[in-house]
């Protein structure tokens, strides 16, 4: 019985802000709310958001976003599973060192290191937003895999699976707590990352920003940064969702 | 029938080019349905025996028959699914429930959903775990020696006629142990596979096997019954290992109801016939008695254990 409402319990604490974040964020889309909530910090004068309806500039963001974490789960859990087979230890170092390398460079020097070769626009900010989700991706990645235990690798071996049975049937759903874990850390981080992406002119919620900042509207600023945490916010509670307790 | 001919393991070492062998010129067969320990002290080469069997590790020379067939002529994986393994660790998928854990061979075998289901709760059964309690459970909701059953229990599963078991009760706490063992010997004696056994611990060779293997340093000391071992060691290694009190040791694994005879109990001090021989010796030292009356579970007088039933035990 108090397992049950232990547990009830916990999967509340995590349903809760599953539903509040995006209902406050869609609150927050609401054409002329939110700039009409913050005009006192413009001296009474409701900021001009643009032309594009703030949902429109939420979209856009989130599908930076979503698109970004999408090629880091092709590109990043391949390359963990890959360095983490038997007798590839160096090359598990060589990506351990590399992720951390990623972990160190400015997100603003990734994004401006791609402009000359990749021009201003989508495609550099999706550059930087995949480089940066990879890194937590790839080294939770590999945390979880190395994690499992050796005896149930053994065991796995012993009763006859093949080396890619025990990599779907134990591995994967073994280390799949931490991986959604990096998931869901690069996640939040890109939400903050793909505002950048308005300086190049790819659009997004970075845009009220930039120009906020252009325009010294503190809260015009104030929008976009708060549509942005409240997105962060949002997209880290529906993804906890998923990961399983403990 | 497991048979082991010229079976040797060399590792080299990549930086001075020395060689070791973990398993030299070991010619040796297992008896169908008996169950074999290879006993020995910590790298004697038992375990690599075992793992060389099922092809964890690969012989560097060297053959192994299963029932006359050369087990490099198949996969390896195909191989495993024919062979039992069960593991000191035990090894219970955490993510998966006792049921789906004790249907992992089936399923690799792709066998039918409903008869392994079915399969799946008399294994339940037969390790002594109400199926309707624990079948939907996870591993950590048991205990040691209740996850060490669903452990044999999946082992047992496609009904492989080989067992390979690598220190199979080691990890429990002595009262579990007993338990599982005597659960284990049961199930043996209905369905007599051919079972290799790992153990660093000689009251549980003594007790369980049919044969032991004895190892030392990759090569085998002695093959035999315990009672060979015991009343006729090879050479001084298997004394010295075995110990001095190897006899007492020995009657500890028997029970004195199945060394009683039938004879005139009266006067005789009376013992549980579920009482170990060992113990039975020791109430007969304690109470100057030639013979002890063995009791039945109800109390009721069975036969009687003689000082020479003990001689002659084994």
């Amino acid at each position: 019985m108090t397992t049950l409402v232990a547990r009830s319990r916990r999967s509340l604490g995590r349903v809760l802000p599953a539903l509040l974040w995006p209902a406050l964020l869609l609150a927050g889309v609401v054409p002329g709310l939110l700039p009409r909530l913050l005009a006192p910090l413009a001296g009474g004068e409701v900021p001009d958001t643009g032309s594009t309806p703030l949902w429109q500039l939420a979209l856009v963001h989130l599908g930076f976003v979503l698109s970004a974490e999408a090629a880091v789960v092709l590109l990043g859990v391949p390359l963990a599973v890959a360095v983490t087979r038997p007798g590839r230890e160096a090359l598990m170092r060589l990506a351990e060192a590399l992720t951390g390398l990623g972990q160190t460079v400015p997100t603003l020097a990734i994004l401006a290191l791609a402009v000359p070769t990749l021009g201003l626009g989508v495609k550099p900010t999706m550059l930087g937003l995949v480089l940066y989700a990879l890194v937590p991706v790839v080294s939770n990645g590999v945390a979880g895999l190395l994690a499992v235990d050796p005896a149930l690798k053994d065991a796995a071996e012993g009763m006859g699976m093949t080396g890619r049975q025990r990599l779907w049937r134990v591995e994967l759903p073994l280390s799949l707590p931490v991986l959604l874990a990096g998931l869901r850390i690069s996640t939040v981080y890109n939400v903050g990352t793909a505002t950048i992406g308005a300086a190049l002119g790819a659009g997004g919620l970075g845009l009220l920003i930039i120009n906020g900042l252009s325009q010294q509207n503190t809260a015009l600023v104030m929008v976009g940064a708060i549509l942005s945490a409240l997105l962060a916010l949002s997209l880290d509670a529906v993804l906890g969702l998923f990961t399983p307790p403990e | 029938m497991i048979e082991l001919q010229h079976l040797e393991k060399r590792y080299t070492n990549p930086q001075t080019g020395a060689e070791f062998y973990a398993v030299k010129d070991l010619s040796l067969s297992f008896p169908s349905g008996e169950i074999t320990a290879l006993l020995g002290p910590s790298g004697c080469g038992k375990t690599t025996t075992l793992r060389m069997i099922n092809r964890l590790i690969e012989p560097t020379g060297g053959h192994i028959l299963i029932d006359g067939q050369d087990t490099r002529r198949e996969r390896p994986e195909q191989l495993r699914r024919r062979i039992g393994y069960v593991i000191q660790q035990i090894g219970l998928f955490p993510h998966l429930t006792v049921a789906q854990n004790v249907a992992t061979v089936p399923d690799l075998l792709g066998q039918p959903k409903a008869q392994t289901q079915q399969r799946v709760l008399e294994l339940l059964e037969l390790v002594g775990l109400e199926p309707g309690r624990f079948a939907q459970r996870r591993p950590a909701e048991l205990s040691g020696g209740q996850q060490q059953r669903v452990g044999v229990a999946r082992a047992l599963a496609a009904d492989p006629p080989v067992l390979l078991m690598d220190e199979p009760f080691g990890a429990l706490d002595p009262l579990a142990r007993d338990m599982v063992q005597d659960a284990f010997l049961e199930i043996q004696r209905r369905l007599k596979k051919t079972i290799v056994m790992v153990t660093h611990d000689i009251d549980e060779a003594l007790r369980m096997a049919d044969r032991i293997a004895l190892m030392n340093a990759g090569a085998l000391a002695q093959f035999g019954t315990p009672d060979d071992l015991v009343r006729r060691p090879a050479s001084d290694f298997v004394r010295q290992f075995l110990g001095e009190d190897a006899r007492l040791r020995q009657l500890a694994g028997l029970k004195a109801a199945d060394l009683m005879q039938p004879g005139d109990a009266t006067g005789l001090p009376q013992i549980d016939g579920r009482l170990n021989a060992r113990s039975a010796l020791s109430i007969m030292l304690r109470e100057r008695a030639g013979a002890v009356a063995v009791l039945g579970e109800d109390g009721q007088v069975k036969g009687v254990l003689s000082w020479q039933a003990l001689e002659q035990a084994g």
